[in-house]
């Protein structure tokens, strides 16, 4: 069997490799490192669809998780509902979120680098607003108190919550291929190459750009939804903080940004590398030393990203690189 | 409110302002001549300081004095930046450079936070708490002292820009890049020297901000975000825009402290970068782009 001959069987290979992983070991440690590879894939994914297929780099994407994340605990805690419902409110909210940097920033004509500071701004004014008012909980955050139902968002068996977060990875990654497959998709790829000429050829640029960031912002504000469940408690600092921002766009970026299954890779590499580190070494910061001169690495010699060394097998097999994905930024 | 608090504010204010001032002047250097955006500006200001904690509290070495070493040093730094990283791996497009310089920041950042923790570092010398008495005002002298020296800087750096040849040769490359070329300027080279003067920059900052702040390796996050804003709201490569800029970015943030309180306070620098940057990216002092 060819794999890259028939997309479908490699798709359906990973999901296997995925749905079996969890019953390889139940020990806590294995299945919080598959929840937190997948928490990532997802999050960066988010990224991707608006940084890798658009071309809207973003520094401040935690801005739609961080909304995500007190939109389901506020839905929760402050107004009663059933967390479950938080799930969708965390998605609105995000990508009400996104709607709305996406009109103001595209309307004032904000794109590359100015683009990415102006998000990250946004990001710091969400975190300062969560910081201060009185429905958030403010600097103290929000603890969800614990209650193991599955009513409640809560499993004793953790391996639920593995299941979950492959089951939104999954969607994250059909919208992606959708993405890839689709003329909305195609449009994408014609604004990040050249807005200029996109807007030529008849594409409305500003609303297609706010469309994907909509969806981007829904990915990112169910991620932060996940966050919130899984650890039960949010914190201004942790939401909004930069520090998730940069790890959307790494994981995205080593992976392979506008690729399918680049975030995937890169969340995989980041948790693995952040265990390993974490297990070896007594102090912090040497994985995400090692990420950031991947990141240099990368966009220096590998400006599609890790996927780019399985797709140079590919050519040699015969196949022929696909052309939309072949000319990315750094080529120039 | 009572005027003596309100004063207090703008005076804080103004002296903050100076310092950022000094640090937006370097990033503002460094975007006029090479129109990149140098995402690691704070992180190398942190670099820069716990050069200068190290050499206050291990050699004894005055902080204001640690100037003469931090200056060429930061100045070596960032010319072999460009030389060899910078210049090299960003193909000249400009969200490259942004990426780069943010893998680069969160390199340094963490490498900081392996040696040094995650702890925040203060100095103490003998004049850390002289007050001056302005009528009924007290005015901490290392803030007056930073501010004047920071001031001193600038002007520094403006005659440098105006009166030298490196400097004519610097304006030449911002105004127009192939014309200087065409006229006998090493342009690459003009690039690693405007570079190294914005990091020489930052490491006189670092000189002068180590007696009235901390570090620690997430410093440079603080600055960052400030040195960006006042650059954005003075106008993009503009010197009397960074002044401006700062001295707006000061009395906001000192203001803001004052009447909205510590938490929410903090929402002024943003709300400016974020306004500009939609209704008048150029700045206040900019070329229309």
């Amino acid at each position: 069997m060819n794999l890259n001959r028939s997309p479908w069987a490699l798709h359906a290979l990973l999901l296997l490799a995925a749905m079996v992983f969890p019953f390889v070991s139940n020990s806590a440690f294995v299945i919080n490192f598959g929840v937190l590879a997948l928490f990532y894939a997802f999050i960066g994914q988010s990224w991707n669809i608006a940084g890798g297929f658009a071309g809207q780099l973003s520094f401040g994407h935690v801005a739609f998780f961080g909304v995500g994340a007190y939109a389901s605990t506020i839905v929760q805690m402050r107004f009663g509902f059933n967390p479950w419902w938080g799930l969708p409110a965390a998605a609105l909210a995000g990508a009400a979120a996104g709607f709305l940097i996406g009109v103001m920033s595209f309307r004032a004509g904000l794109k590359g680098s100015y683009f990415a500071l102006i998000t990250l701004a946004f990001a710091e004014v969400f975190r300062i607003i969560a910081n201060s008012v009185e429905i958030t909980g403010g600097g103290l955050g929000m603890l969800i108190p614990m209650k193991q139902t599955a009513a409640n968002f809560q499993f004793g068996d953790r391996r639920v919550f593995y299941f979950i977060i492959l089951a939104l990875t999954v969607i994250s990654v059909a919208i992606a291929l959708w993405l890839k497959a689709s003329r909305f998709g195609a449009r994408l790829a014609a604004i990040r190459e050249n807005e200029d000429s996109a807007s030529a050829l008849g594409i409305n640029i500003f609303v297609e750009k706010i469309k994907i960031m909509a969806i981007s912002g829904a990915i990112a504000g169910a991620g932060g939804c996940f966050f919130a469940q899984y650890f039960l408690y949010i914190d201004p600092t942790i939401v909004f903080g930069v520090d998730k921002s940069v790890e959307m766009l790494l994981v995205s970026m080593i992976g392979g940004a506008g690729t399918v299954y680049g975030p995937l890779i890169g969340a995989i590499l980041l948790a693995v590398v952040s265990e390993v580190t974490r297990s070896m070494f007594s102090f912090q910061g040497l994985s995400l030393v090692l990420y950031g001169t991947l990141l240099v690495i990368i966009i220096a010699f590998l400006p599609n990203g890790l996927i780019e060394l399985f797709k140079r097998k590919k050519l040699k097999d015969g196949d022929q690189l696909s052309v939309t994905s072949s000319t990315k930024a750094g080529e120039a | 409110m009572d005027l003596t608090i309100i004063g207090a504010a703008l005076i804080n204010g103004i002296l903050m302002g100076g310092i950022y001032t000094l640090v937006a002047s370097g990033l503002t250097l460094i975007y006029g001549v090479l129109h990149i955006i140098n995402f690691a500006h704070g992180s190398l200001l942190m670099v820069a300081m716990f050069g200068v904690f190290y050499m206050v509290t291990k050699l004894g070495i005055d902080p204001y004095l640690s100037l003469i070493v931090t200056m060429p040093a930061m100045f070596a730094l960032g010319y072999v930046l460009y030389r060899f990283l910078i210049g090299k791996l960003s193909y000249g497009k400009d969200e490259n450079i942004l990426l780069i310089t943010l893998g680069l920041s969160i390199v340094i950042e963490n490498l900081a936070l392996m040696f040094f923790t995650g702890d925040s570092r203060t100095i103490s010398m003998s004049y850390s708490d002289k007050m001056f008495e302005v009528g009924p005002l007290l005015i901490g002298l290392p803030k007056v002292i930073s501010f004047v020296a920071a001031m001193v800087m600038c002007a520094l750096l403006g005659i440098f820009i105006t009166r030298t040849d490196t400097g004519r040769a610097i304006r030449a490359v911002a105004k127009e890049r192939m014309g200087a070329r065409l006229v006998g300027i090493d342009v690459d080279k003009v690039f690693a020297i405007s570079f190294g003067l914005g990091m020489a920059t930052l490491g006189a900052a670092a000189s002068l901000l180590m007696p009235i702040f901390y570090v620690s390796p997430t410093t440079g996050h603080v600055f960052v975000m400030v040195a960006f804003t006042v650059v954005v709201l003075g106008g993009m490569g503009s010197f009397l825009g960074a002044v401006v800029g700062g001295l707006i970015v000061g009395l906001t943030e000192s203001f803001g402290g004052l009447y909205l309180g510590e938490s929410l306070g903090q929402i002024g620098i943003s709300l400016i970068f974020i306004l500009i940057l939609l209704f008048r990216p150029s700045g206040l002092f900019g070329d229309k782009r």
